[in-house]
């Protein structure tokens, strides 16, 4: 075997060797500690519904009834076996229509003037799995869930509050509400009042 | 500013106005909170500014012992290395290029085998295009990725193919930069070190530690790491969904250490199992900036001399800084103007984590998004452009980050030299014609590789059509893509579909030679800067230390990205961003 043989072959047994730790037992290792430290997080911060799985309080769930609240627009139709995001430039027309198509629906929902739609009612998320909405858009939904679920609107105002996650030392993120986590929360005061 | 105001008060907005509603933004849940954002990058300098010297000073010992672990010898007598061999830098290039060679063979073959190789969650041959782009991309630390992960590849290519790579491509570049600064220090030699023992190192006692340590904060913070993957949910909403799974912590951490930047997900880090929340976004750039901001203290002590580490840093740290605020301000500042700011952003980075992670992926080699950025306004899109286009140098991925500045330090040094009459010197060692050479073509490169791919591409209508967006923005999907491959970034205008045989093989081409060509000229550079003696420093040196040389430096890098790329800039974002 020439130099350059002799190279190649080298360069593919330090390949396989560092495949076994780093592709092996490196993964394994940081999978027993999470299991360890961690194990709700590691497995996807699961929520339950009476006690049964019920998907992930990271993840926006697809809603079609009235008694739920919606999570933002998604590209992918909160499928979660395919995350992307619109991928629309900032001055497409496509863009523009999908935006008023998008208030249009909202505004029939909610019963509100179009001008009132919050931002990130209107826009595809870069995920197209964000839970997270606005404090604005959650309180345009008050009515319509409060309304449709016969909880009063005290109550649902109190399960907004509950599930909005603040600025994180005030200045990590910004104010939201985590759909699914509310949307459980819903259906827990709905059987258990 | 003021989100707090009306987010926190349940105010429902404000009415749209003007002519086109949606072309209004009518309310403050995207908008920029610069007091959060300058806290935020307060936050990170004293992170970074509390490690650098500590991890810089590991850096230098590390690649500067000659005791070798246990573990580390049956590696190199398995695969057949001497680890005491001190080699020339014909042989630490040809060692490196081979290794490369066949991590690209290995990863082509591991992705079209996929079907009949274990843990492939029931995935088949990947495309062969889409497999050749893949491979070159994630063993040049690119990341450039023209397939969806979720389905395209199992467990296995991701685990045991590119989050390996992850690591390697990183210690590739991390055993470049040690090279050439061995080829400063040392003198009458043409021996640069073992290219084997330096990957090895930069593996195993570098990038794996950190990332043990990073993966676990990471799933503390909500980032999944388990086996799973399949199980179909009833949801709360009674419609149902399969939450998905895998090996995404350990490949996480190191796709941002490793500044490679390639999603286990297709939405990246935009995805919630990457990145649960605005914690995990401020830790993920801080792992992405961790290495190369430290690389310059691991230099000021390997040439015995803090003060041209601190010089180097300072550069860098300027720019960085600089560039996040202004990302800040294009996001801001256009929201309401034309563009609809929201779109592609997550609710829970908001725009301020947006504009911290935007701008860390393009001045490094990263690549990861938490946005799709071909959604960004005009100015924001193309500033992240111009962060990739100033070379990736502030501070740069993993190793070429570095080596990068080090070549503009010795245009620099040969630009001060004319000025003064003088020959030029780096830390006693002659810039002349030879060194020049190797300087000069090094620098035309990627904007060779940039332009002609641009050029080519939107000149072919076949091949312009991958890139449906009309008018300028179409251009700058096309400008960015090719950007992105030559300065091994990643990162993408999403609109562009690049899986096609052609704009495959034109973008990995570009990440070929855009990573190996520099990485020769740099070795030839180190050898020949060795083979010299090092002649003393005498008064009427440039000190390649102080404020003087740091303004020369950064007036450089300006200097030469602005000639180079202003005129493709104006036809792309600069065009879009006068729209309205």
């Amino acid at each position: 075997m020439n130099a350059y043989g002799r190279q190649l072959f080298t360069a593919l047994r330090f390949l396989l060797c560092t495949t076994v730790v780093l592709g092996l037992l490196y993964p394994a290792l940081v999978f027993g500690l999470g299991q360890l430290i961690a194990p709700a997080q590691a497995n996807g911060s699961i929520v339950s519904v009476d006690g049964k799985a019920a998907g992930s309080s990271l993840l926006a769930q697809p809603v079609t009834g009235e008694e739920f609240f919606y999570p933002r627009p998604s590209a992918v139709a909160w499928d979660a076996g395919s995350s992307s995001a619109s991928n629309l430039g900032p001055n497409q027309p496509a863009l523009m229509e999908a935006i008023e198509t998008n208030r249009a629906e909202v505004a029939a929902r909610e019963k509100v003037t179009p001008g009132t739609i919050p931002l990130d009612a209107l826009t595809a998320s870069g995920s197209g799995l964000d839970p997270q909405i606005s404090v604005a858009y959650a309180q345009l939904q008050r009515p319509r869930v409060a309304r449709a679920t016969g909880l009063g609107e005290s109550t649902v105002s109190e399960l907004i509050r509950a599930n909005t996650n603040n600025a994180l030392l005030g200045f990590l993120g910004q104010p939201s509400v985590n759909t699914t986590t509310l949307n459980a929360a819903l259906l827990q005061a709905r059987t258990n009042p | 500013m003021d989100y707090f105001g009306a987010g926190g008060t349940g105010a429902a907005g404000v009415p749209a106005r003007g002519p086109h509603p949606a072309r209004e933004v009518v309310n403050a849940a995207m908008e920029l909170n610069a007091f959060a954002l300058a806290t935020q990058i307060a936050v990170l300098i004293v992170a970074l500014g509390a490690l650098h010297q500590p991890l810089g000073k590991y850096l230098a010992a590390t690649f500067s012992s000659h005791k070798h672990l246990a573990v580390e010898r049956g590696l190199y007598r398995l695969s057949g290395v001497d680890p005491q061999a001190d080699q020339h830098w014909k042989v630490y290039l040809r060692s490196l290029l081979a290794f490369s060679v066949v991590s690209i063979v290995v990863l082509f073959l591991f992705q079209l085998l996929q079907g009949v190789l274990p843990f492939n969650q029931g995935l088949g041959s990947v495309d062969p295009w889409v497999a050749m782009n893949t491979a070159v991309s994630f063993v040049t630390n690119t990341n450039w990725q023209t397939y969806a992960p979720e389905t395209t590849l199992g467990f296995g290519v991701q685990m045991l193919g590119l989050a390996v790579q992850n690591f390697l491509s990183a210690a590739v570049g991390l055993a470049v930069v040690v090279a050439l600064i061995r080829g400063l220090v040392r003198a009458q030699t043409s021996n640069l070190g073992n290219f084997w023992v330096d990957l090895t190192r930069g593996a195993l006692r570098v990038l794996l530690p950190i990332s043990i340590i990073g993966a676990l904060v990471l799933i503390i913070t909500g980032v999944v790491q388990n086996w799973g993957g399949t199980d179909i949910h009833t949801l709360v909403t009674g419609a149902q969904q399969t939450v998905p799974g895998g090996p995404v912590a350990s490949q996480e951490v190191i796709k941002l250490l490793g500044t490679n930047g390639g999603g286990y997900f297709n939405a990246n880090s935009a995805h919630p199992f990457e990145n649960p929340n605005a914690l995990s976004n401020l830790f993920e750039v801080f792992l992405i900036l961790l290495i190369p901001f430290s690389l310059p203290a691991m230099y000021g002590r390997m040439v015995g001399d803090k003060r041209q580490g601190y010089t180097l840093l300072s550069v860098m740290a300027a720019f960085w800084i600089i560039s996040t605020a202004l990302m800040g301000w294009a996001l801001a500042a256009f929201a309401g103007t034309g563009t609809s700011l929201g779109e592609g952003l997550e609710q829970r980075f908001g725009a301020n984590g947006t504009a911290l992670f935007a701008t860390a992926t393009t001045l490094t080699s990263t690549g990861a998004v938490n946005a799709a950025h071909d959604s960004l306004p005009p100015l924001a899109g193309g500033l992240a452009m111009v962060n990739m286009m100033l070379g990736e140098i502030a501070p740069g991925g993993v190793g070429s980050g570095l080596y990068g500045l080090l070549v503009l330090s010795v245009v620099a040094v040969f630009i001060g030299g004319l000025m003064v009459g003088r020959t030029p010197e780096m830390l006693g060692k002659k810039v002349g014609a030879a060194q020049m050479k190797l300087v000069a073509i090094y620098i035309l490169v990627t904007p060779t590789l940039v332009l002609l791919g641009t050029a080519i591409t939107v000149s072919i209508p076949a091949l312009a059509a991958a890139a449906p967006a009309e008018g300028p923005h179409g251009f700058s999907e096309v400008l960015y893509a090719f950007t992105s491959a030559a300065n091994n970034n990643g990162s993408a205008f999403g609109g562009i579909t690049s899986s096609g045989p052609a704009l495959a093989t034109m973008l990995a081409l570009a990440m070929f030679f855009g990573r190996f060509l520099p990485i020769a000229l740099v070795l030839a550079l180190a050898g020949s800067f060795a083979k010299q003696r090092k002649i003393p420093n005498t008064a009427g040196t440039l000190a390649t230390h102080g404020p003087l040389f740091a303004v020369l430096l950064g007036a450089v890098v300006l200097i030469l990205t602005a000639l180079t790329y202003f005129p493709a800039l104006a036809l792309g974002p600069a065009a879009e961003g006068l729209l309205k």
